[in-house]
């Protein structure tokens, strides 16, 4: 799919954030394309997740432009940081699992179609009387919900709190709450950590099913080569917050520089 | 058991050495006043029964923490006979201490299996249907037995006056529990806005004339733009911080109303506040010119009851409106945000969700109905200073929230009764009935952590047939 003829979705043009005298992000640019899924890898501390929290608006870059393609285009560093999922339709999911474990599993999904339902409840007041454009706005996000659930799997566990569910069913279920929110982008930091091999395949078929079906760009950061490899049109591949390569999955594989930084050189074997 | 005696004895031995040494001062001595000078009383004989009841006590709370079943509940029971029986002891309170010495072994030693009873009942499917009918059948009782209550013979001047104490400040914990229970966010300068819905009313009523109706939602309204005003440059603090920032705006809305003598009349306060109305009927003796009494519009003859009945009926809608606000509120994605809020505030910022404005509604529409519960209060006391507005009550109402269980609306029904109710009830233990108090909330504390009623129900289900029978 990496033929390079789509227009990208998501540039980011040389990015750099510093914390202080750090450096996390040095430089770097890379596009993402609809439909596809975009893999960014490198050993940890290499700024990847500080590359994400620029993306989904939780940090202000220090340098570079965030660019999401579309009508109009969104600026993403100007934005606020739920403007970028209101407006610009940009959706995350979290290293740390970040589920609202006190409500349902149904609530969670609810609660990532505010901004419509909102509208439709006309900010409450249409809500609050019970009328029938608000009824038929909540029936139709239950309606997506569900289909959601059926998509991973957890219908039954509807009335449960989500923070009962197992642990995969949880990683699940957050990509699920961000795809409700209608995104274009979908960032997702290390869905497949601590997944066994069986829910790691399972997330593979999910991952590959909204990047086709449901045609949204993927942006994917992940540890997991296997997932990578299986999954990913493009890799983007980061080492102390420098671009140091990037490609098609298999060119990667055998790229010297990518092989250094994971495995390190005879002068530099301390961080493998 | 028998090996394990001399250990245990010698346990509660220690334990109540510890009480005498700290009652010897606290219990044993009592200064009095008589004339020339002040003279010791000693209190030796309720010094000492305190302590063999600390003794007894700590060995039957030993044994049932061991399993000991029989001897710690016949410990337990004997406890609450020798407290209950006619013995001539020095206070009424050395009794009630005696007793629920004993009730408190008992409850110890039943609790583990109460537990397991109820953790089953809780997991059954049968068992989470009954706890659903039973809750909804408790709020109907509840609401049918609040509606009937002037008309019982309970009613005498005096519960009646509790009732809507009571009721007043179910209604200011329901309020503050769409900011703490739902939202989340700590707010100790809840008074703050029921000060302003109370003065809004005071100054409106005695300086335009205007009637309790039309200021009801004119003070609804001030103090929910002050709840804006407020939560604006606030509720960027998380936590801790939140609370001390609001703990502040509270004391200075306090202070303000203190100083600003032009506009408050200061710590002299405003007095004179007419009570509300009925379609223009007024609840006293004689009407002022131009107006008539409830009594000659209805045609009865009048009693002082009257006015109380009114005010009660009064705040018992008020409440029932911000409860069913509440509940209908929740159900909407504005009160589902405000919860994820609660939950987690980076998660609702991935997903687009506004976290200044949802907090800010959620302060607004606490501070309303603060509002309307100051104006009623205003109308009520018809005179009103700073001094009930201290950061004392702020204190209260939140915890009646929390010791209610954040979020639960019955939850706070019964915590209310508790912490305000109590007091009032156990007047006749004078000074002791704050530590009653204490222990009522250190045992709630203890028992149920997460408040008197912990249970969440889901706003909206996708199998509703599970919840039914």
């Amino acid at each position: 799919m990496t033929d390079g003829t789509t227009a990208p979705l998501i540039e980011v043009e040389h990015l750099t954030m510093r914390f202080g005298g750090l450096v996390a992000v040095d430089d770097v640019s890379f596009a993402g394309r609809p439909r596809e899924i975009t893999a960014i890898i490198g050993p940890n501390g290499a700024g990847k997740t500080t590359v994400f929290n620029c993306i989904t608006g939780f940090y202000k870059p220090t340098v570079g432009r965030l660019t999401l393609r579309g009508e109009p285009d969104y600026l993403l560093e100007r934005m606020l940081g739920h403007e970028v999922g209101q407006k610009a339709k940009v959706a995350r999911t979290f290293q740390n699992i970040r589920l609202f474990p006190g409500m349902t599993v149904l609530e969670n999904l609810l609660v990532a179609q505010h901004n419509k339902l909102m509208r439709a409840s006309g900010m409450s007041v249409f809500g609050l009387l019970g009328l029938k454009r608000y009824r038929a706005a909540e029936a139709a996000a239950i309606d997506k919900a569900r289909q959601w659930l059926e998509r991973i799997g957890l219908v039954a566990d509807a009335d449960r709190p989500a923070g009962e569910l197992p642990y995969g069913a949880q990683r699940r279920l957050e990509i699920a709450r961000a795809m409700c929110t209608d995104p274009r982008l979908l960032c997702l930091d290390e869905p497949a950590a601590g997944l066994n091999p069986r829910e790691s395949s399972e997330l593979n078929e999910l991952l590959v099913s909204i990047r086709d079906l449901d045609g949204v760009g993927v942006l994917l950061i992940e540890h997991d080569m296997s997932v990578v490899m299986r999954i990913s049109d493009h890799v983007v591949v980061l080492d102390y917050g420098r671009k140091i390569a990037e490609g098609a999955p298999q060119a990667m594989q055998n790229d010297p520089a990518v092989i250094r930084a994971y495995l390190g050189t005879a002068e530099d074997d301390a961080d493998a | 058991m028998r090996d394990r005696l001399p250990a245990l004895v010698k346990d509660a031995a220690l334990t109540a050495l510890v009480a005498a040494a700290l009652g010897l001062f606290i219990v044993g001595f009592k200064t009095r006043d008589a004339g020339q000078g002040l003279f010791f009383d000693y209190q030796l004989v309720d010094l000492a029964v305190a302590v063999a009841t600390i003794f007894f006590g700590r060995l039957g709370l030993q044994l049932a923490s061991l399993g000991l079943k029989w001897p710690s509940f016949a410990l337990g029971a004997a406890l609450g006979v020798i407290g209950a029986a006619p013995l001539e002891l020095p206070s009424t309170f050395l009794h009630w201490f005696v007793v629920i010495a004993g009730v408190l072994i008992i409850l110890r030693t039943i609790w583990p299996w109460a537990n397991a009873a109820l953790a089953t009942a809780r997991h059954s499917q049968r068992g989470r249907a009954f706890g659903q009918r039973g809750a909804k059948w408790f709020g109907a009782i509840l609401l049918a037995a609040a509606v009937l209550m002037p008309f019982t013979s309970f009613a005498d001047q005096k519960t009646m006056d509790l009732a809507v104490l009571i009721l007043t400040y179910v209604m200011l914990g329901w309020g503050l529990n769409i900011v703490v229970g739902l939202a989340g966010l700590l707010d100790l300068g809840y008074v703050a806005f029921y000060a302003v819905g109370a003065y809004s009313y005071a100054l409106l009523s005695t300086q335009y004339g205007l009637n309790f109706w039309m200021v009801l939602p004119l003070a609804g309204m001030f103090a929910a733009a002050f709840g804006l005003v407020l939560g604006f440059p606030v509720l960027r603090l998380r936590g801790d911080y939140l609370a001390i920032v609001t703990m502040g705006f509270g004391e200075i809305i306090r202070l303000v109303l203190l100083n600003w003598v032009d506009l408050s009349n200061g710590p002299a306060g405003i007095g004179g506040i007419p009570g509300p109305t009925l379609f223009g009927a007024v609840f006293a003796e004689t009407a002022p010119a131009g107006k008539q009494t409830f009594a000659e519009m209805v045609g009865i003859p009048f009693t002082s009851n009257q006015r109380l009945i009114y005010l009660y009926y009064i705040i018992l809608l008020l409440a029932l409106v911000t409860n069913f606000f509440t509940q209908r509120v929740r159900r909407l994605p504005v009160g589902r945000a405000w919860e994820a809020l609660r939950e987690d505030e980076t998660a609702c910022k991935a997903l687009g969700i506004n976290p200044t404005n949802t907090k800010l509604t959620a302060f607004a529409v606490g501070a309303m109905f603060a509002g309307f519960a100051g104006s009623f209060f205003a109308a009520k006391q018809r005179f009103i200073s700073p001094e009930s507005f201290t950061f004392i009550e702020s204190a209260i109402i939140l915890s009646i929230v929390v010791l209610g269980g954040m979020g639960s609306q019955i939850g706070v029904v019964l915590a209310a009764v508790l912490l305000i109710g109590l007091p009032e009830w156990f007047r006749d233990l004078g000074a002791y009935r704050m530590i009653v108090f204490g222990l009522a909330m250190v045992l709630i504390m203890v028992f149920r952590p997460r408040g008197l009623i912990a249970h969440r129900e889901p706003s909206v289900r996708l199998h509703p047939a599970r919840a039914g029978p």
